[in-house]
Formats: C-alpha cells, structure tokens, sequence
C-alpha cells in the first residue's frame, strides 16, 4: 500500500504553473493540442470528422418523412443558408419556449416541417447533420444571447458548471477554469468551451456529440449522468457558449 | 450509418510526369476483437482487410491491414499521373464488404 | 480550489479505469520473428528509411505515422513494399504498404494504434531484395478523461 501511495504521488499531474485567469477571450482547446493533432485537425483530407460532415452534406439533400422535404428544399444550399447559424447556438425557440441546441433544432425541423421520426441522439445521422451545419460557421466567433428569454437558462447553466457534484465532489469550474491550461495525466486541461463539437474524439474513435462528452466528465467524476438532450445538459451548453464568447467553430475538432 | 463511407482528396487535373498527393478516409469502426461489451461478452474482431488503388491498368498502391490500424483508417500516398483516366479505390473488410470509390484525372500533356 | 489530494484521488480513480485483463503481447522475440517472416533471413540494414512518429501520443487509439523511402522509385530500382512493426502490441505486424515506380515518391502516411510505449520499426523491402529499416521510440499515454459513455 505504501507503494501505491508513493508511486501515485509520481504521477505527473498539475505539474505546470496555473495560467492567468479570465484572459479574454479564452483559447480554444485546440491550442492545448499536439502538432500531430493540430494538423490533422486542419487538414480536411487527414480528419476523420469530415466523414461525418460528408454525411451530413448528404443527407441534407435527401427527402425524409411525409412532408416529402429534404433540408434543402427549404433552407437551399447550406454553404449559404447555414452559414452563421452554428454560433447562435444554443438559442430559445419563440414559439415554445425552449432551449435547443443544433441536435434538438434538427429533430425539431425533422417532427415539425418533414413529417419524419427524430433522429436517435446520438445516431452517426444526427452527428453527421450536426456538424454539416456547424461546418458552415467554421472560423466564425460563436456569440450566443444570454438575455431575456435565454437568461434563465444561462443562469441554470452556470450554476450547473460551479455546483460540485458526484462522488469526486468536483464542479466543472474546479477542472476547466481553476485547473484550465495545467496538466491533468498528458492531456492539458481545457476551458471546457465546446467550439468544435461534433468532435472526433480518439478515445472514441468516433464522432461524438457535446453531450457524450458530458457524459464522460460526470463518469470522471462519479456523478448522475444525463440523458442526450436533457434539459440540464442544454443549459449547459448554453453557459460553455457564453464564455466561448469571441472563440472560432472548429468543428469537427480533434481530441485524444 | 453506411452514407458516404468515404472520402477521397485527390487532384482532378495534373501534368504528365506530375506526382499528385493522394489522401483517403473511410469509415470503419476497425473493431480489434479484443474488446468486450458493457455485459462483459467479447465484441467480435472486424477490420478492413486491404485498400487497394488502381490507375491506368496498373495496381499503383495497396495496403494490407491488422487491427494495429487506427479506426476509421486514413492513408495519404503518391502516384505518378501517366494518362487521362479514372483512379478506382477499393476497401475490403473481414466480413467480405466491399466499398468501391472512383475519381477521374485528366491529364494534359 | 482543487487539493492535491483531491486530485490524486481523481487520478486514481480514473486509472484504475484504464487497467484490462491481461493478455499476449508481442516480445521481441516476436517482433524478430515478425522481420523474419517478411526477409525471409536477409540482413536488414539502418538507413534509406525515415519513420516520423511523434515522441509522445496522447492517445495510442490513433498515431499519426509516416514512413518515407530514399529511392528514385524507377522501374529498375524502386521499394517494393513498407511494413510496420511493433514490439508489444498483441500483433507485431501491424501493416504493409505495397508500391512500386507507378507511385513516384514512396512516402506514405497513415494512423496506427500502439498498445503501450515502445520502439516502433518501419521496415522496407527494395526492388533488389535489400531491407532497410529505421526505428523509433514513442511514449503512448492514455486521455485523461476516459469514456463512460
């Protein structure tokens, strides 16, 4: 025992200097990244997101469900309709009142103007629309609004980042603020900002959406993790955005 | 999710004599055999078994695959462009799928 | 603010995640008998072949890899084939590249999984018969944060 105690006490963790805080706006997470990864990243030919982008380009142009509409047919060419749309995101729906993120938007388009089932969250299909559309806003600053009818789910949002929860009792802000920029095992910790979902992930060794990748943080954590889409995890998103204030949309990003 | 499993980068126009860069991606979950599900039952192995390039009559570039190779596997090679002609990409796995790809190079001379 | 200890916790918990029943890894012993297989028992030579790996994967599910050749690549002299070798993933034999003048430069990339840290080779096979090869050492570490889905 004394062993383990000793040999875990080498683990190189929070072995850097804590960066200086609330710099604005914050660095992508891609900063954070090796070479190798960055360039991957950035080369369309090289990263596997692009896969799931083709996809979404796609099906964007295929009629579902018994509205007999594709995408297309109302909103035209992505490359025009999309553009700009991405970094809105999450936004209040007016005429319910809802927070959706790209995922719920899609489906909701897909229920309401095509007639057709939603789209499983987590499906290769809704991944691959997500991060076509998302793609459309590459290098774009993300700016969402947090007031009036956002504010009360920013204000959810937030409090949800700096509650400690699970059996590690951690808060998001104790990683991805205190902690951002230092070492957690070979990986830098990043500021949480979520510029480059849907993101292959190589530990998943696929695309995931933001909200698996929630999953994961409150696995890390021993907490209760949400379903895909939940109320809690799209307050969520809405506060990552709010400090992803001024940052470019890399998706498809790559992390390890 | 069988949508464009692939995606290929390659020039459509080159010179006689050029060398062009030649990068692919193909989605493929390249399942190692090793691992198993959350029910603790082993996830069967399946993984492309070889990816082979042919242009102008010629195989000009193959690969042959284990599970060493990373999933959703990305290969970036050469070839000489010799004449107008299409480049066919092929990708077999171990369950005897077969994805065909094509792309044609116009070469002046 | 986190502790240390509160940390040292975290990583503890998230390591043991990491740990898989064990199972046959390639030996040296395998990865001889690897070359063996592709050489036939020709001597294998350093130099000619330049493997870039990076020094230090975040992430051994994926390893960006590049094998390059020096050869004029002609009809008379040209590399035949590119084969990568690993010493302690279960199969030593990771993958071979087959080429020929028809691909102009023999420089080929792609993404491999490594199992743990360890010499990776880049073995290649030339139109004469010759074998030459380069060798490389990585450090492969695994993401901070593991899935649970």
């Amino acid at each position: 025992m004394k062993d383990l105690v000793k040999s875990l006490a080498l683990i190189p963790i929070l072995a850097l200097p804590p960066s200086s805080a609330s710099a604005d706006p914050l660095p992508s997470g891609t900063t954070f990244q090796s070479t190798a990864i960055r360039a991957q990243q950035a080369d369309e030919g090289a990263n596997p997101g692009m896969l799931w982008v083709e996809a979404g380009a796609k099906l964007w142009g295929r009629t579902e469900g018994s509205a007999g509409k594709s995408c297309a047919a109302c909103h035209g060419p992505a490359e025009q309709s999309m553009k700009g749309v991405a970094f809105r995101y999450p936004a209040v729906e007016p005429t319910t009142g809802h927070l959706l993120n790209l995922e719920t938007r899609i489906n909701l388009c897909r229920t309401k103007n095509q007639k057709a089932a939603p789209l499983a969250y987590e499906s290769g299909e809704l991944l691959g629309l997500a991060a076509f559309a998302a793609r459309q806003s590459l290098g774009l600053p993300i700016g969402v609004r947090i007031d009036g009818a956002a504010a009360p789910f920013y204000e959810q949002g937030k409090a949800f980042f700096y509650r400690r929860r699970g059996q590690l009792n951690l808060s998001c802000a104790q990683c991805h603020v205190d902690n951002a920029g230092r070492k957690l095992r070979a990986d830098t910790i990043s500021h949480g900002l979520g510029n480059g979902y849907p993101t292959y992930r190589l530990e998943w060794q696929t695309v995931g959406s933001l909200h698996r990748r929630f999953r994961a943080c409150l696995f890390g954590v021993r907490a209760v993790q949400y379903d895909f889409g939940a109320p809690d995890y799209l307050d969520l998103e809405l506060y990552l955005a709010s400090r992803a204030e001024g940052i470019a949309i890399e998706t498809p990003a790559i992390r390890p | 999710m069988d949508i464009s499993p692939a995606r290929i980068s390659v020039p459509t126009e080159a010179k006689k004599g050029d060398i062009i860069a030649i990068k692919t991606l193909f989605r493929h979950p390249m399942e190692t055999g090793y691992r198993v599900d959350r029910y603790g039952k082993p996830i069967p192995r399946r993984i492309v078994k070889r990816f082979s390039v042919t242009y102008a009559g010629d195989v000009v570039f193959a690969m042959d695959f284990t599970q060493g190779v990373a999933a959703n596997p990305f290969i970036a090679f050469h070839a000489v462009a010799v004449e107008t002609g299409e480049i066919v990409f092929v990708w077999e796995d171990d369950q005897g799928k077969i994805v065909t790809e094509r792309r044609t190079l116009t070469v002046a001379r | 603010m986190l502790s240390r200890r509160d940390v040292i916790i975290a990583a503890c918990a998230l390591g043991s995640l990491t740990v898989r029943p064990g199972r046959a890894h390639a030996t040296p012993e395998f990865l001889e008998k690897a070359i063996q297989d592709i050489t036939k028992g020709a001597p294998v030579k350093d130099g000619k072949v330049r493997l870039t790996i990076p020094a230090l994967a975040e992430n051994g599910q994926s390893v960006y890899t590049t094998v390059a050749v020096e050869s004029p690549m002609t009809k008379a002299d040209h590399v035949r084939a590119i084969h990568i070798l690993s010493e302690k993933n279960p199969i030593a034999h990771l993958l071979s590249w087959h080429l020929g003048p028809r691909a102009g430069i023999a420089k080929v990339s792609t993404n491999i999984r490594l199992a743990a840290s360890q010499q990776v080779t880049a073995l290649a096979e030339m139109s004469d018969g010759t074998f030459w090869r380069d060798r490389r050492d990585i450090v492969v570490t695994v993401a901070a944060c593991i899935d649970g889905g």
